[in-house]
C-alpha cells in the first residue's frame, strides 16, 4: 500500500513487517527517528512479540543484538556516525561470530569537527568489518532493502548494514509502497538459526584461535563475502518478482548501453545524478551519459561492475567520503574492477558533511572534470586564504 | 514540477507544513517530496523546508533554489534568510502578515494574510502552518483545500486537528475572497 | 574424578569436589594455571547455577583469563551454552540473551554473565550499569582477582590499596596502588537498587554456592563478586590459594555480605579478626610493605580499611534492631 511517509518511519514500518524479536535503541542524529518509530510500533502493540530495549550506548546496542541473535532470535538496531565508531569493536565481533544482525546506518559525517549532516565517512570506516553493506537510493529502496537484508543475512549467516543517507533520506517525506504483512511473511520465513545458545543442545560460540588456524578462519570469511554476491542477486530478483519493484540486488544501470561516460555512485545522490544526466543527454542529443547505481558495496561486485562499464570511455565516481591523503575510496575499488580496460577514471568527492550537491555542479564536472580528483564545490578562495595565513605565521 | 520553499522559525511548524503539503499532493495521486533544511533545530532559529510536487517521479534531492512558490511563516526572516531569492517569474509569495509587506518583487504574485492571528483565533496557538496551507491552496490552486484538510487530519488528531482544519478553511475562504 | 589444580586439598568440611552428581559445567583439561582461584570459583558457581536452574543456563564470558583458558580452538571446556563476545560488553550481550529467551517464552533459562574485575569494574562498567538500570534478568558474576592477570598483572579499579602490579610498581618514592583510588562495585550495584547483590569468596565455598543458588532464583539483575586469589599475580605458592582467601576474610580485607534492593540484609561475621599483616605478609604484591625500606604507616592504612569494612558491612554481627 502507498504511503506518504518520512524515510525513518518507512524503515521503521518495514522493520516491523520483518517481525524482529529484539530491537535495541540508542539515539543518535540522524538515525533516531527510526528507533523511535519502531519503539512506537512495539509500545502500541502493532509489532507484537518483540523486546524493545533502551540501552546506554551504541556499544550496548550492538552487544545486546549479538546476545539475542546468539540466542536464536531475529535482532535489529540502528546507528549513525560516531555511534558506529563507538560500537566498532562489536561490529567486527558480530560478523566474526556469524550473527545475522540487521542494522540501519543513517549515514553521517565523522568528526572532529562535529558535523551531524550526511556523508559516507561512517560507512567507509566499517568497510572491512565483514558486514554486508547495502546502500539505498531512495526511501522506497531503504524500506525494501531491510526486508531483503534479513533474508540475505539469515541465508548467509552474516550481518547486514543497510545504509541510507542521513537527513536526505531519513528526514525526507516521500511516497513509499509498503507490502502487506502476509506478503512479507511469505518472502521472509521465521528465523531458524543453524546453531544458537540452547540448553537442550549446548554449543559454544566464540573461541580463541591460534596462529595455526586463524588464516583459515579469515580466508573462509573472505570466501563467504565472495559467495554473497550470488545470494544478494538472487534475493533481489526474488524480491522484484514478488513485489514488482526493482530495488536491491547488486547494482542497477541507467542508460549505460551506449554511454561514453558512466557516473558511478551510491545512495541518495543518484537521483540528482540521473536528473542531471537526463538533461545533459537531451542537450547533447546523443545519449552520451549513463549511470551505475551501486547497491552492494560489500560484497563488492567486481564482475558485474566490469561487465556494466566495459564499453565506457570514462567513468566518473561520485563519492561522499575519501581517504585523507589518498583520494577516492570507491573510485579505487571501481578502478580495480576495471583493471586492464582502457577507461579513464575520475574521482569526484562531493557532499562532505552535508555540502549541497546540485545538478548544475554535477553537470559542470561531468562535462569537463578538472583533473582526476575533484572536490565538488570546494571553496578554493578560502583554502588559498588559509594557506596565506599559515605562511604569514611562518608555518607550512 | 511545482517547487515550494517555506521559511520561518523553529517552533512554528515549518517542517510540518512542508510535510503536510507533500501529503496533500500525495493524496491527489501526485509525487511529492518534502524535506527540511537539515540542522539541529532550535526554537526560534530560522528554518527552511522544501516541497516538490510533480506528476512524474521526483528524483533530484538538491535544495530548491528556484521555487515556484515561497511561504513566509515569519516575516522577520525575509531579510536574513534572503527568503525571496530565486523565485521564478510570476511565482507565488505567501506572507504571514496582517498588513501588506513591501517586497520589491516586480514579477511575483504576492499575498499577505494574518495567519498567526487566524491561528490564535481558531486554534488558540500561534502556529500558522495549517492556516497558510489553506491560503496556499486558494492562492496557487496547486492543491485542493480538501487535500489540505485530509493532510492536517493525517498529521494531527482530535481537537487540534479539528481546529486546524477550521483555521485552514477560514484562510482558504478569505484568500479566495480577496483574490 | 577430582581436579588436582582446583583445590581438592581443603579437607572434608568443604564442598564436594568430586561426585558423579556434579554437573562439571567446566570440565577438566582447561588451561588455567596451577592453583587458579578463578577456575575454582567459576567451576563452583556455574555448577551450582546449573543445578539450581535444572540445567537451563546460558553463560556469557568476558575476555580474560577464564575465557582464554577455556575456549582455545578447537576445544571448549564448557558443557553448557556458552558465548564469548568481547571484553567490555559482557553484561549487554547477557541482556540480549535474556531478552531473546524472554521473548521465546523460555524465561526458565537463567542467563549468567561472568568476567574478571578488569572486564567488570573498568571496561565493562557502562554495559554493567545499563544492565542494572534496565533490571535485566541476568546474574553477573565478577571473579575478582584484583588486577588484569591475563595481560600480565596490571592495576584495575579493583586493585587494593598499596598493592604492587606491573603498572603500580613500588619504588623508593612510591608504595604501590594509591590508597585514595579504587572502586567499590558491590556498593555501586546496590546504589542501582537491583534485587540482589552479594560478595563471596573461594575461602567460603558453601557461602558462595548458597549465594549463587539464591541469585539464580531471583528475577531481575543480580551481581555477585567473588574474591579469587591469583598465585601468579599476587605472588604466593600455588597450594595456598584457598588459605589466602580465608586470611582475607579473617582479616576483614574482603567483607562477605548480601544486599537486597539496595539494602544490606546479611553479612558473614569475622569471629576473631586477625591483623592484616597475616594476610599481607604471605603475598609478594605486598612485600614492599615489610622490607627494609618499608614505611610503617602503610600497614596502618590497610588495617584501617579492614576495620572500616567490618564496621560498614557489620561483620561484627548484624544488630537486632
Amino acid at each position: 500500500m502507498l504511503y506518504q511517509l518520512e524515510g525513518s518511519q518507512a524503515v521503521a514500518r518495514a522493520i516491523a513487517l520483518c517481525r524482529p524479536e529484539v530491537v535495541c535503541a540508542y539515539p543518535i542524529t540522524p538515525q533516531t527517528h527510526i528507533v523511535e518509530g519502531v519503539g512506537e510500533l512495539v509500545r502500541s502493540g502493532q509489532l507484537g512479540n518483540c523486546q524493545y530495549l533502551n540501552v546506554e550506548s551504541e556499544m550496548a546496542a550492538i552487544s545486546v543484538a549479538i546476545g539475542s541473535e546468539a540466542a536464536g532470535v531475529r535482532s535489529y538496531t540502528a546507528t549513525s556516525s560516531q555511534g558506529l565508531l563507538y560500537m566498532m569493536e562489536a561490529v567486527y565481533n558480530a560478523s566474526g561470530l556469524e550473527l545475522p544482525i540487521v542494522m540501519t546506518l543513517g549515514n553521517r559525517a565523522i568528526g572532529s569537527p562535529l558535523n551531524i549532516w550526511n556523508d559516507h565517512a561512517d560507512a567507509m570506516s566499517a568497510r572491512d568489518a565483514g558486514w554486508l553493506m547495502l546502500f539505498a537510493e531512495n526511501n522506497q529502496e531503504a524500506a525494501d532493502l531491510h526486508i531483503q537484508a534479513f533474508k540475505i543475512a539469515e541465508t548467509l549467516r552474516l550481518p547486514v548494514m543497510v545504509c541510507m543517507d542521513g537527513f536526505i533520506l531519513t528526514h525526507a517525506y516521500e511516497k513509499v509502497d509498503l507490502p502487506e504483512q502476509s506478503e512479507v511473511d511469505e518472502f521472509l520465513p521465521p528465523y531458524k538459526p543453524e546453531f544458537s545458545l540452547d540448553p537442550e543442545n549446548p554449543c559454544a560460540i566464540g573461541a580463541m584461535v591460534s596462529p595455526n588456524d586463524f588464516m583459515e578462519v579469515r580466508y573462509m570469511a573472505h570466501r563467504r563475502q565472495l559467495e554473497a554476491c550470488a545470494v544478494i542477486d538472487k534475493i533481489g530478483t526474488e524480491f522484484s518478482a514478488k513485489f514488482k519493484r526493482n530495488t536491491g540486488g547488486l547494482l542497477r544501470t541507467y542508460h549505460t548501453e551506449n554511454a561514453e561516460t558512466v557516473v558511478v555512485a551510491m545512495g541518495s545522490v543518484l537521483g540528482t545524478i540521473k536528473d542531471t544526466v537526463d538533461d545533459m543527454n537531451q542537450t547533447n542529443g546523443n545519449g552520451k551519459y549513463g549511470v551505475l547505481s551501486l547497491v552492494s558495496y560489500r560484497p563488492f561486485p567486481d564482475n558485474e561492475i566490469r561487465e556494466a562499464l566495459k564499453n565506457a570511455k570514462r567513468v566518473i565516481v561520485v563519492e561522499k567520503a575519501f581517504a585523507l591523503g589518498r583520494g577516492g575510496i570507491l573510485a579505487r575499488e571501481v578502478e580495480l574492477a576495471l583493471k586492464g580496460l582502457d577507461i579513464e577514471i575520475v574521482t569526484v568527492i562531493a557532499g562532505l558533511g552535508g555540502r549541497v550537491i546540485t545538478k548544475s555542479m554535477l553537470a559542470e564536472v561531468f562535462r569537463q572534470p578538472k583533473g582526476n580528483l575533484v572536490f565538488l564545490g570546494l571553496k578554493e578562495d578560502a583554502i588559498r586564504q588559509e594557506y596565506k595565513t599559515v605562511l604569514n605565521k611562518g608555518g607550512a | 514540477m511545482f517547487q515550494v520553499r517555506i521559511h520561518g522559525r523553529g517552533g512554528q511548524g515549518v517542517v510540518t507544513a512542508a510535510e503536510m503539503l507533500s501529503i496533500a499532493a500525495f493524496l491527489e495521486g501526485k509525487d511529492a517530496q518534502a524535506f527540511p533544511s537539515f540542522g539541529s533545530e532550535r526554537m526560534g532559529a530560522p528554518v527552511v523546508a522544501f516541497c516538490r510536487i510533480s506528476e512524474r517521479e521526483i528524483r533530484s534531492r538538491e535544495p530548491i533554489s528556484n521555487p515556484d512558490a515561497i511561504i513566509i511563516q515569519d516575516r522577520t526572516v525575509i531579510e536574513p534568510a534572503c527568503a525571496f531569492d530565486g523565485i521564478v517569474d510570476n511565482g507565488f509569495v505567501l506572507i504571514n502578515s496582517p498588513a501588506d509587506v513591501e517586497t520589491n518583487l516586480s514579477n511575483a504574485r504576492v499575498k499577505c494574510i494574518g495567519a498567526t492571528e487566524i491561528a490564535l483565533e481558531q486554534v488558540g496557538r500561534p502556529i500558522p502552518n495549517a492556516v497558510l496551507l489553506g491560503s496556499f491552496a486558494a492562492l496557487t490552486g496547486v492543491i485542493k483545500i480538501d487535500s489540505v484538510i485530509k493532510a492536517i487530519n493525517t498529521k494531527f488528531s482530535g481537537k487540534i486537528a479539528e481546529k486546524n482544519v477550521k483555521a485552514a478553511q477560514v484562510a482558504y475562504e478569505r484568500t479566495l475572497g480577496e483574490m | 574424578m577430582s581436579s588436582l589444580t582446583m583445590g581438592n586439598r581443603f579437607g572434608q568440611h568443604t564442598t564436594v569436589q568430586s561426585s558423579c552428581d556434579r554437573p562439571n559445567t567446566l570440565t577438566s583439561g582447561h588451561r588455567a594455571c596451577q592453583g587458579c582461584g578463578e577456575g575454582l570459583a567459576a567451576r563452583c558457581a556455574i555448577d551450582v547455577a546449573y543445578t539450581a536452574a535444572k540445567g537451563k543456563i546460558a553463560v556469557v564470558n568476558a575476555t580474560g583469563c577464564l575465557e582464554v583458558v577455556s575456549c582455545a580452538f578447537p576445544d571448549n571446556s564448557w558443557n553448557i551454552p556458552w558465548i564469548h563476545s568481547l571484553f567490555g560488553n559482557t553484561a549487554a550481550v547477557a541482556s540480549g540473551i535474556a531478552a531473546a529467551f524472554k521473548n521465546k517464552g523460555q524465561a526458565d533459562v537463567r542467563v549468567i554473565a561472568q568476567g574478571g574485575d578488569g572486564g567488570t569494574t573498568d571496561i565493562g562498567m557502562g554495559c554493567l550499569s545499563g544492565m542494572f538500570d534496565r533490571n535485566d534478568d541476568v546474574l553477573y558474576i565478577c571473579y575478582d582477582n584484583q588486577a588484569y592477570m591475563n595481560t600480565g598483572v596490571q592495576r584495575s579499579s579493583a586493585t587494593p590499596a598499596l598493592a604492587r602490579t606491573a603498572t603500580t610498581m613500588p619504588n623508593s618514592q612510591y608504595s604501590g596502588s594509591d590508597p585514595e583510588t579504587g572502586k567499590n562495585v558491590p556498593d555501586i550495584a546496590m546504589a542501582h537498587g537491583i534485587p540482589y547483590v552479594a560478595v563471596a569468596s573461594i575461602g567460603n565455598l558453601h557461602d558462595l554456592e548458597r549465594k549463587v543458588a539464591k541469585a539464580i532464583n531471583i528475577r531481575g539483575a543480580k551481581y555477585i563478586q567473588i574474591h579469587c586469589p591469583c598465585p601468579l599475580g599476587w605472588g604466593f605458592p600455588t597450594a595456598e590459594t584457598v588459605r589466602i582467601a580465608r586470611l582475607a576474610l579473617k582479616s576483614g580485607m574482603y567483607p562477605l555480605f548480601e544486599a537486597e534492593n539496595g539494602v544490606l540484609v546479611g553479612s558473614t561475621p569475622v569471629e576473631e579478626q586477625i591483623p592484616v599483616e597475616e594476610y599481607l605478609r604471605v603475598q609478594k604484591r605486598f612485600a614492599h610493605l615489610f622490607g627494609k625500606n618499608a614505611q610503617p604507616e602503610n600497614i596502618g592504612i590497610l588495617q584501617k580499611i579492614a576495620n572500616r569494612n567490618i564496621e560498614k558491612y557489620r561483620l561484627g554481627g548484624m544488630s537486632d534492631e
